[in-house]
C-alpha cells in the first residue's frame, strides 16, 4: 500500500468570470520513505494539488486515500484529525504564533492531540534538537533568524510524527545558503525514514529530492526518479571556497 | 485544548493588546461598576430605614408644638410650647392603638460629678418614654410611678455620660449635679450606639418630666405644664395614619383651634421619614440600573467588535492552528473564552470600582454602605454571560473560516 494514492483527482473553482480547472484529472502514487519535488510555473496547479493531499481542501471529483484513509468520506473534524496525525506542515512564511515561544510552537500540534503538558514539553525539545535548535527553545520566533523560523516551524511538522511532510516553497523566504541547510535538514530527515512532498518553483530546489514531478496546467506533465543532489555536499564545498 | 491552558493563552492574547483590551472593557467596568454601586446603595439605604426604625422604635410618631416647616426636625422648640403633658395623656386615653405618649423637655447641660464635669443632653421624661423607644437601663432601674409623679431629684445616666464622669466606677447611687441640683443616680441605660445620622445616642441623661421642668430646664415649661414635644407609638404600623387623623381631630379641640385655623402643633410619622431615605435611594438605584443596562449593552458590543477585529488580524493563526489539527469547535473555543475572559477581568475591575463609589456615597450620604458577596457574584457572573453572548458571533466567524483561505490572507 503506497502512503499517497490519487486516482484522477481534479479540482474546479466556479468563478463569476468562468471555471478554473486547477487541478485536471491527477493520478499518483507515493511510497513512504520516498522524497519528491513537486515543480511548475506558478499558477500550474502545484498549491491545489499541495492542499488537497494536505487534507485541507476537497477534490471535486476523484479519489485519494492517504495511509490508507479514503479522505473524500471525511467531515471538517475527520480532516483536522488526519491532518493532525498524518501530516506536518511547513509553510513559505513560517507561520509560528509570534507570542509564544519555539517551544509553546513545536507543542502546538500536540495540543490538539490531547497530549498532556509533561510529555508535550518532551517531545518538543526533543523535536527542537532534531533540527538543531534545542538551546533556542524559549525564543520567540522575533528573536531567530530566517532559517531558524523554519527550523522551528519544521521541528513544528515532525512532533506528531506524522507519516508525511508536505512543504510548499520552504526555501521562498530564505538566501540562498540557508536554503540549502533547510534541504539538507530535509534530506537528513528523509534519511531516517520522513515521506516529504516539497512544492518549489525552483529547478536547484527540485534537484536534491529522489522524484520530481511536473505541473502544467493542472496536468502531470512529467513524472521521474532522479539521483538526488546532495545539500551536505553542497554546505561543506561552500564552506571550503 | 484544555481549559486552564485556554484561559491562559486567552490572558496572553489580551495581555498583548493590554490598552486595546482595557478600553474594550471600559463599558463593562462601567456597568458592572453601577450593578455594585446601585445594589450597595439600595441595601445601603434599606439598612438605614432599619437602623432608623431599631434605633427609634418602631410605629412612632411625634408632636412638636407649633407649625413646624416640613423636613426641619426642631425638637422641643422652646418659649412657645402649646404642648402639654396633659394632651399626652388624652392621646394615651382617647386614640386607638395607641401603647404609648411618652411627653419630654429636651435641653443641653453640664454634668458635674466630683471632679468631673460633662456637657450633655438631657430629657426629662415619663414612665412612657421607656415603651416608646424600647430602650430599657442596663443596671440600676427605670423610674418608679412615684418618683415621675413627685418629680424626684434622680437621673438615669447614659453610657457615654457615665463612662466620661465615673470611668470604670459604678455609678448607681453617686450624686451628680446639674444646674446646682444635687441628682441621685438610680440607673445606666443599655447602650444605643451611633445614630442613623452618626450622632451618639448614649451621650444623655434623663430626669423625670417635673424635676427636668422646674429645676433645670426653664421656666416655659413649669408655669403651664407644657413639654417639647411627645412621642406616640402605635402597636401596628396600620393604626399610625389613622391615629395621626385622630390625633390632629383631638388636638385642635383641646386647644380650641377652630374652622379654617391652623394647627398650633404638628404630627410626623418617623417611619416614613425613614422611607423618604429610601425613596430617593430608589430613585439613584433606578438610575444606577439604567447605566447599568446601557453599558453592559455597549460593553458587550464592544466586545463583538474587538473579537471581531481580533479574528480578522488573527485570520493566518486561525489557519495555522486549523492546519496542525484544530477542529473548527477549537477554534470556537478560543475565541469564546477570550472573549468571556475579557468580559470578566472588565466584570472584576466593575466590582472594584463600584464597590469604592458605594462607599464614597455612603460616606457622603452618611449611610452605612453594604456590598454584598451576592452582588458580586451576579455581576462578575452576568459580565460572563455577556462576553458569552456577544462573543458567540466573532468565535462562529472564526471557527467557519476555510483553512486555505486563512493561511493565504495577509
Ligand atoms: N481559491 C481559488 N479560487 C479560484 N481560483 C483559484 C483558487 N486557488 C487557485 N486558483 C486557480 O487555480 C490555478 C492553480 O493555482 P495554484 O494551485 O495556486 O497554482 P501554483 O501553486 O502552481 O502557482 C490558478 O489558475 C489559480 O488562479
Ligand atoms: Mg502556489
Amino acid at each position: 500500500m503506497s502512503l499517497i494514492e490519487t486516482h484522477e483527482l481534479r479540482r474546479v473553482y466556479d468563478l463569476d468570470s468562468g471555471r478554473v480547472v486547477a487541478l485536471d484529472h491527477a493520478s499518483l502514487s507515493v511510497e513512504k520513505g520516498d522524497f519528491v519535488a513537486v515543480m511548475g510555473p506558478s499558477g500550474s496547479g502545484k498549491s491545489t494539488f499541495m492542499n488537497l493531499i494536505g487534507c485541507l481542501d476537497k477534490p471535486t471529483s476523484g479519489h485519494y486515500r492517504l495511509a490508507g484513509t479514503a479522505v473524500e468520506s471525511l467531515d471538517a473534524n475527520g480532516l483536522a484529525r488526519l491532518r493532525n496525525r498524518e501530516i506536518g506542515f511547513v509553510f513559505q512564511q513560517f507561520n509560528l504564533l509570534p507570542r509564544i515561544d519555539a517551544l509553546g510552537n513545536v507543542e502546538l500540534p500536540m495540543v490538539y492531540a490531547g497530549v498532556d503538558k509533561k510529555t508535550r514539553r518532551e517531545r518538543a525539545l526533543h523535536a527542537l534538537g532534531r533540527v538543531g535548535l534545542a538551546e533556542r527553545a524559549h525564543h520567540r520566533p522575533m528573536q531567530l533568524s530566517g532559517g531558524q523560523q523554519q527550523r522551528v516551524a519544521i521541528a513544528r511538522a515532525l512532533v506528531n510524527s506524522p507519516s508525511l511532510l508536505l512543504a510548499d516553497e520552504p526555501t521562498g523566504a530564505l538566501d540562498s545558503r540557508t536554503a540549502i541547510e533547510i534541504l539538507a535538514l530535509f534530506q537528513e530527515l528523509n534519511r531516517e525514514g520522513v515521506t516529504i512532498v516539497l512544492v518549489t518553483h525552483d529547478a536547484d530546489v527540485g534537484r536534491h529530492a529522489r522524484r520530481l514531478i511536473r505541473f502544467k496546467d493542472g496536468k502531470i506533465l512529467e513524472d521521474h526518479r532522479q539521483t538526488p543532489l546532495d545539500a551536505r555536499e553542497l554546505l561543506v564545498a561552500e564552506t571550503a571556497a | 485544548m484544555r481549559f486552564v491552558e485556554a484561559i491562559r493563552s486567552a490572558l496572553s492574547a489580551i495581555a498583548a493588546n493590554a490598552l486595546r483590551s482595557l478600553l474594550t472593557m471600559l463599558g463593562i467596568v462601567i456597568g458592572v461598576a453601577a450593578v455594585i454601586a446601585m445594589v450597595a446603595i439600595g441595601s445601603g439605604a434599606r439598612n438605614l430605614v432599619d437602623q432608623q426604625i431599631r434605633s427609634l422604635g418602631a410605629n412612632l410618631a411625634i408632636v412638636t408644638p407649633g407649625n413646624v416647616t416640613q423636613g426641619g426636625a426642631r425638637l422641643g422648640a422652646g418659649a412657645s410650647s402649646t404642648l402639654t403633658d396633659e394632651d399626652a395623656d388624652a392621646i394615651r386615653r382617647e386614640i386607638d392603638g395607641v401603647t404609648a405618649a411618652a411627653p419630654f423637655v429636651q435641653g443641653t447641660v453640664q454634668v458635674i460629678a466630683g471632679g468631673n464635669n460633662w456637657g450633655t443632653r438631657i430629657y426629662a421624661i415619663d414612665l412612657d418614654w421607656f415603651a416608646a423607644r424600647e430602650w430599657d437601663v442596663a443596671t440600676g432601674r427605670t423610674f418608679d410611678p412615684e418618683e415621675v409623679r413627685r418629680g424626684d431629684i434622680v437621673v438615669i445616666l447614659g453610657q457615654t455620660v457615665a463612662k466620661n464622669l465615673f470611668g470604670e466606677e459604678d455609678p448607681i447611687d453617686q450624686v451628680v449635679r446639674v444646674r446646682n441640683v444635687p441628682f441621685r443616680v438610680i440607673g445606666v441605660m443599655a447602650a444605643k450606639g451611633q445614630s442613623a445620622f452618626g450622632q451618639d445616642q448614649d451621650d444623655v441623661i434623663f430626669v423625670p418630666l417635673d424635676a427636668g421642668r422646674r429645676r433645670v430646664i426653664g421656666r416655659n415649661y413649669a408655669k403651664d405644664r407644657s413639654v417639647g414635644s411627645i412621642f406616640v407609638k402605635f402597636a401596628n404600623e396600620e393604626d399610625i395614619e389613622p391615629g395621626i387623623e385622630n390625633m390632629t381631630t383631638l388636638l385642635r379641640q383641646r386647644h380650641r383651634v377652630i374652622g379654617d385655623q391652623e394647627d398650633d402643633f404638628s404630627i410626623r410619622n418617623l417611619t416614613e421619614i425613614a422611607n423618604t431615605a429610601s425613596a430617593s435611594a430608589n430613585t439613584l438605584s433606578m438610575l444606577l440600573a439604567a447605566v447599568a443596562a446601557v453599558s453592559l449593552l455597549v460593553g458587550g458590543i464592544g466586545i463583538m467588535n474587538i473579537m471581531l477585529v481580533s479574528v480578522t488580524e488573527r485570520t493566518r493563526e486561525i489557519g495555522l492552528r486549523l492546519a496542525v489539527g484544530a477542529r473548527p469547535r477549537d477554534i470556537l473555543s478560543q475565541f469564546l473564552i477570550e472573549a468571556t475572559t475579557l468580559s470578566t477581568i472588565g466584570g472584576a475591575l466593575g466590582v472594584a470600582l463600584g464597590a469604592g463609589a458605594a462607599y464614597l456615597v455612603a460616606r457622603i450620604a452618611g449611610w452605612p454602605s453594604l456590598v454584598s458577596p451576592n452582588a458580586v457574584i451576579i455581576a462578575v457572573g452576568f459580565s460572563a454571560l455577556v462576553g458569552i453572548f456577544f462573543g458567540f458571533y466573532p468565535a462562529q466567524r472564526a471557527a467557519k473560516l476555510d483553512p486555505i483561505e486563512a493561511l493565504r490572507r495577509e
